[in-house]
């Protein structure tokens, strides 16, 4: 006998031991241990050595030597193997090898090996503690969610509350400090959160939780396709079903599927956003779920970038930005040199920096303290104006790019602009230059030309261009000043962020207190700390749809997963895909500008057309224009099974044929970083005071009979033989554990004591390591210096790292991308003429809804996340206003619109076109000048008064009115931030069942 | 005088009307029973922090102005006076509502001027924010309203009375309705913001045919031979002059320029107002 073979005997043997004593000893394993009854074995594969374990009722036998008929097999090629899966110090990256090349197997029922697995990996968990007891009896776990990372209490298995999280010094990192202009800036010491955040316990206890599986009363899975009464999605009730019956349904539709069309049958749909973390996210276990089974992708659009990637890019490069600026090492800057900000349809006090919480906030009111003048070019005086004051332009929604080309000839005109710049940094400026003084066309571009577009007075045009040119200024486009959300968004959204590159141009972008952001960014953590954002792909394995490649992949070895199917359907088309059996489209690709170019057609060659939608929430009426045509395609019978997975019984759930109940991230393990997106958002982190990695807690036992997202997957893996390939024999908070060993964490933490205290602030950059101002490195001509490693280094026209990605690695004013791809675009030129929008008050739209309604993103809530299901955001005066038995989502419009209608403040409102109705509490408000009135988008719920899609909705889905044209033509891309309405008061009533009371005292909240 | 007792102290300018305290509040109360302290919020429509919205002005020139109202936890609680029992004040100068003794008592709801007690016909129990005595009882230190506040517009502080009257005097605080002699311990910075009214306006000429902003120019805003306000046009011409007193009156509004000359206007003040473009009469042609 070897030495190899004697250890693997010995550790077999030992392997018992331990089994008997940790069920003496810890009631969890011995539980655990109690939930199988039948014989597993490990073995070498040619027989030479095994053991055999027999657990009956709890209690194990066992014996040396191969066992006749196990039940489960654990079989290893060779010794080698067999010893490294069974070393206590675990060594992932041999492990995930050998199960990939069969090294290592199992054989067995599923849900046996299941446990089996599991079993094995208690021995290390099982003594696992998550959070710190409390004084009052309670325990104080963690979170981290979209709008920033919790303190949870939980008392007696019921959420207490949830708070910020305030910094312990004793233990806890320093913060930086700032010194700028004689005074020294510090932030405070918590994470601060968006509201979203603070209402989420509200929301666990929602009375519009899912809490069992069900089935739509008139679907019959065993009827075949076009006999499963299709027409009635959204219009009939359900009915409660067991998990087993809800999962064999859909397991034999996949099935079915694959057989009976072949594949791209199946679609999986999500939405942009879920619940954070890194293990539930869509990107982590529902990628391996879908690669796992082969799907049809819904694709995303990058519908909070549009202008910037489908134009400013062309201008600037930065693909892996979606053409956005960056915002490095700004905050000192800005502190130290800027003299006026320009938010340009820019409100980080309401979007909060996606998912950046409020830590901004602060820092604005450094810049406030410090003398910074404030200027707010929105159709909106938005909270942040409200709050930073200054000068307001109340800017017709779609005409940005007329005020930003005659601030442009007042420029040219005055000599104003940075010729140096301009000179030696950017390529077209003659060709530029005799457009905006009309040269070239006739029209000079001035200030009096672009009033009759914007309404902006000429003279604060030239004011404006003048300040600007007297001060250091920084350009503020979107919520993070750097581009995301507002004014990208809307019909002319590309003009506008193309203009926000060309303005720059003109100003020798990277100056001191001369670049692009709003204080949301620039902040000195440290970047260098490895933790994978959630865009990293998590547990996928997914190389190509997720960023998992570049770090999260080699630093936390799991198996590799591919899919099959490389059908894809635009999600701005996916209504007209089903509906109309084809469509196009063109996809979200950053890894080049040309990627964007790429034409990809539905159905794509030799695929199945889509059957099935595999839908994961269901946010698509709130959130997507024109979504009448949802409600369309959900009735259609050329989808012949709908599952929709979701937590809240809202949206798009309710025109599922069988509906999954996913628990909450309250209810389930995750770990996860506070605003670290990865990929394209990566260091987002900058726009923090502090990095924060914190565990997420499983706090709370599912609510009803809800799962976890991971947990139906593996479920429905287990259906399909593919349960250990899901999940690889791990639970979430066995997933977790891997990946706070793939990150830097374990430098500075134990996992026992991460996993108890539930978060760790990361150090911030040392003084001399923090990240230089941005573009400075441009400005001067020198290498890229700032820590992105981006773009890639075949995309640079110049050597690498110098340079702009643009074909001639200058800032372009007439792109040369575009030139190549469309150089006679009539609706996206190279040269980024002003062309007005194709849905204003000026076209036919405008003649019968002479009101232009704007659409940002939303305040309160995070996307459709916190609104509705009973939130505590309902009772917001600015979110929802309750009469008459029903939370009514708010329109605003000036005082002077609502006189000429008659509408008095709060009163109830249709809002329409052509497209639909909704409903609404018109507020009253000076903050909109007459003409544009506005709505958030993102509302949760969609709720038609009678026939769905037919009728006026009362939800507050504001999307059913807007556009589902694209910005321009060749691209995927929303415009939906602006349509054209009407309004008028509501003569309708509410009918008496659907009133509710503001308080219902039978059940007010859900219980486990 | 010296025994250190609650405050909150909340600067209007700071807020931006995020909500984070009304939220954590619900988040507190709503579902929770605090014994001895309070009774669960009603999950909806009873806001015991409540923001209260003013907006000055018509576009293009408005003041948007937040208040986060709540109890005061007045010294001389016209519901401690009313409640003959039922509501005490305690010596760290938070007031509770008696979640037992006070059932039924809806009185104690109309004895708040400030409208910050609220009934709960489930319960028949008045209530309140009690400034989270329970978790000031604990340790915490602060209420959960000024814990979530991101912009520390709202702080609580834990002072002597003595030092508590030189913080308002330094920082000009005010209470909320002082006239009644309550004597509030929730203080506010810049309440003429919300209060008070402003009048807006902007300053134009005309240039060689082109209409151009008057900045530096001289505002002065008088009443009966009084300057009431000034202030300077900025780059934009624009000015505003704020915390005037609500008071509906005559006034004469004079703009001076050293290179445009001077206007005088007579403004009928009668709430807060932007008014038309102001053409300075010397125009350069």
């Amino acid at each position: 006998m070897t030495l190899a073979s004697l250890s693997l005997s010995a550790r077999l043997w030992g392997l018992s031991q331990v089994m008997r004593l940790f069920a003496r000893r810890h009631p969890a394993f011995a539980r655990h241990m109690a939930g199988y009854d039948g014989v597993a074995q490990i073995r070498l594969q040619d027989g030479s050595q095994g053991r055999w374990f027999a657990f009956r009722a709890g209690r194990l036998e066992t014996g040396r030597g191969l066992h006749a008929s196990p039940d489960l097999s654990l079989v290893f090629r060779d010794l080698d193997t067999a010893v490294s899966f069974l070393d206590p110090r675990v060594d992932q990256a041999l492990i995930v090898h050998a199960a990939k090349n069969f090294k290592a197997v199992v054989q067995g029922d599923e849900d046996g090996i299941a446990w089996f697995m599991q079993l094995l990996n208690l021995i290390r968990s099982v003594g696992w503690e998550r959070g710190l007891a409390m004084p009052d009896g309670s325990r104080r776990f963690t979170q981290v969610t979209n709008g920033g990372p919790l303190f949870v209490y939980v008392k007696d298995g019921r959420i207490l509350r949830v708070t910020p999280i305030e910094f312990d010094d004793a233990e806890d990192a320093p913060s930086w400090v700032m010194p700028a202009r004689g005074q020294v800036f510090k932030p405070q010491r918590k994470a601060n959160v968006a509201p979203h955040a603070l209402a989420m316990k509200s929301t666990v206890y929602s009375d519009q939780r899912l809490l069992y599986p069900m089935k739509r009363v008139d679907f019959d899975p065993s009827q075949p396709p076009g006999q499963r009464n299709e027409a009635m999605r959204g219009v009939s009730g359900y009915e409660r079903i067991g998990w087993d019956e809800a999962l064999d349904i859909v397991a034999g539709e996949i099935l079915r599927m694959k057989r009976e069309h072949g594949p791209g049958a199946i679609a999986t749909y999500h939405s942009s956003h879920h619940q954070w973390g890194n293990v539930g996210y869509y990107l982590s276990a529902l990628m391996r779920f879908g690669n796992a089974i082969g799907v049809t992708r819904v694709a995303l659009n990058p519908d909070s970038w549009e202008g910037w990637y489908w134009g400013a890019m062309h201008h600037l490069g930065n693909s892996f930005r979606l053409g956005s600026p960056t915002n490095y090492g700004t905050l000192q800057d800005c502190l130290e040199e800027c003299e006026l900000i320009l938010f340009w349809s820019s409100d980080p006090e309401s979007q909060f920096g996606t998912y950046g919480g409020q830590d901004g906030g602060q820092r604005r009111l450094w810049g406030k303290q410090l003398g910074m003048q404030s200027v707010h070019i929105n159709p909106h005086y938005c909270p942040t104006a409200g709050m930073m004051g200054g000068k307001w332009m109340p800017i017709r929604p779609g005409t940005d790019n007329a005020l930003a080309i005659a601030i442009m000839q007042v420029w040219i005109a005055e000599d104003l602009y940075d010729r140096d710049f301009v000179a030696q940094r950017t390529t077209g400026f003659d060709e530029w230059r005799a457009y905006v003084t009309g040269e070239s066309d006739g029209q000079p571009k001035t200030p009096e030309w672009q009033e009759a577009e914007t309404g902006i007075p000429a003279r604060d045009v030239r004011a404006l261009a003048r300040l600007w040119a007297k001060k250091k200024t920084y350009l503020a486009p979107g919520v993070r000043g750097s581009g995301l959300g507002g004014a990208c968004r809307g019909i002319n959204g590309m003009q506008w962020a193309r203009a926000m590159i060309l303005l720059m141009a003109m100003r020798g972008w990277g100056r001191p207190g001369v670049n692009f952001g709003n204080l949301q960014g620039g902040t000195p953590v440290d970047l260098h700390f490895y933790f994978p954002g959630y865009a990293e792909g998590g547990i996928s394995g997914e190389l190509n749809q997720t960023a998992a490649a570049a770090n999260n992949y080699t630093r936390m070895p799991h198996l590799v997963s591919v899919n099959p199917v490389t059908q894809t359907i635009p999600r701005q088309r996916l209504p007209e895909a089903i509906l109309d059996g084809q469509t196009e489209g063109y996809p979200l690709d950053p890894s080049s500008i040309e990627g964007q170019f790429r034409r990809t057609l539905y159905p794509a060659p030799g695929y199945s057309r889509v059957k099935m939608l595999y839908r994961y929430g269901g946010s698509s009426f709130g959130t997507i224009g024109d979504s009448n045509r949802f409600v369309a395609m959900y009735q259609s019978p050329n989808l012949e099974f709908v599952v929709n997975q979701s937590i809240w019984n809202e949206g798009e759930a309710k025109f599922a044929d069988v509906i999954l109940p996913a628990c909450t991230q309250f209810e389930r393990d995750d770990i996860g970083e506070w605003g670290n997106a990865g990929g394209f958002g990566l260091h987002m982190q900058e726009q923090l005071n502090h990095r924060v990695i914190a565990m997420q807690h499983r706090c709370i036992e599912p609510l009803g009979e809800s799962k976890s997202d991971y947990q139906i997957f593996w479920d429905l893996c287990k259906r399909l033989g593919l349960g250990t390939y899901f999940s690889e024999g791990m639970t979430e908070l066995d997933w977790c554990r891997r990946v706070f060993d793939s990150t830097d964490l374990p430098k500075h933490v134990s996992w026992r004591r991460f996993l108890k205290k539930g978060y760790f602030v990361v150090p911030p950059a040392p003084a001399g390591l923090r990240p230089p101002r941005d573009m400075q490195w441009y400005l001067d001509g020198r290498q890229k210096d700032v820590p992105e490693p981006y773009p890639l280094p075949g995309a640079y026209s110049s050597k690498y790292g110098e340079g702009l990605q643009t074909q001639t690695g200058k800032i372009e004013f007439i792109s040369s991308s575009l030139k190549r791809f469309d150089p006679d675009s009539p609706d996206r030129p190279p040269l980024n003429r002003y062309i007005p929008a194709w849905e204003s008050p000026r076209t036919e739209h405008g003649v019968k809804y002479p009101l232009q309604m704007i659409t940002p993103h939303q305040r309160f809530s995070f996307h459709t996340m916190s609104d509705g299901k009973d939130s505590a955001i309902n009772d917001i005066r600015d979110h929802r206003v309750w009469k008459d038995g029903h939370f009514w989502w708010i329109l605003r419009m000036s005082p002077a619109d609502a006189a000429a209608r008659g509408i008095a403040h709060h009163d109830l409102v249709e809002v329409f076109n052509d497209r639909g109705r909704v409903i609404c509490a018109a507020d009253l408000t000076a903050t909109l000048a007459p003409g544009v009135v506005h709505s958030f988008e993102s509302c949760a719920t969609y709720e038609p008064l009678a026939t769905p899609g037919a009728s006026a909705d009362i939800g507050g889905c504001m999307n059913l009115l807007t556009p589902k044209r694209p910005q321009s033509a060749k691209t995927s891309s929303t415009a939906a931030m602006n349509a054209q309405v009407q309004v008028r008061r509501w003569d309708g009533e509410l009918p008496a069942k659907r009133r509710r009371p503001l308080n219902q005292p039978a059940r007010t909240e859900v219980q486990a | 005088m010296t025994t250190p007792k609650w405050n909150l102290i909340i600067d209007i300018d700071r807020c931006n009307n995020c909500n984070n305290c009304v939220l954590a509040v619900k988040d507190e109360h709503v579902g929770n029973d605090f014994p001895g302290y309070a009774a669960p919020q009603p999950r909806h429509g009873h806001p015991w922090l409540e923001m209260k919205r003013a907006e000055h002005g018509q576009a293009p020139i408005v003041d948007i102005v937040n208040l986060p109202a709540m109890c005061n936890h007045c010294d001389d609680a016209p519901c401690v006076k009313a409640g003959r029992g039922a509501v005490k004040k305690r010596d760290d100068g938070i007031v509770l509502i008696d979640p037992q003794a006070a059932r039924g008592r809806r009185d104690l709801v109309d004895a708040c001027p400030y409208g910050a007690v609220w009934w709960n016909e489930e319960l028949q129990l008045p209530q309140h924010w009690i400034f989270d005595a329970h978790l000031l009882d604990q340790g915490w230190k602060a209420p959960r309203c000024a814990q979530a506040c991101p912009t520390e517009a709202i702080r609580a502080v834990k002072v002597s009375d003595a030092e508590m009257a030189r913080l308002s005097a330094d920082q000009g605080l005010e209470v909320l309705k002082p006239e009644l002699g309550t004597r509030p311990r929730v203080h506010y910075r810049n309440l003429k913001r919300y209060t008070h009214w402003v009048l807006a306006g902007t300053v134009v000429t005309q240039r060689n045919g082109v209409e151009d902003c008057v900045e530096g120019a001289a505002v002065t805003l008088s009443h009966a031979g009084r300057v009431i306000a000034q202030t300077v046009t900025d780059a934009f011409g624009e000015f505003r002059l704020r915390d005037l007193e609500t008071e509906a009156r005559a006034c004469g509004l004079t703009i001076r320029h050293p290179g445009h000359g001077t206007v005088e206007l007579s403004v009928d003040l009668s709430g807060s107002q932007t008014l038309q473009p102001i053409l300075a009469p010397i125009r350069f042609n």
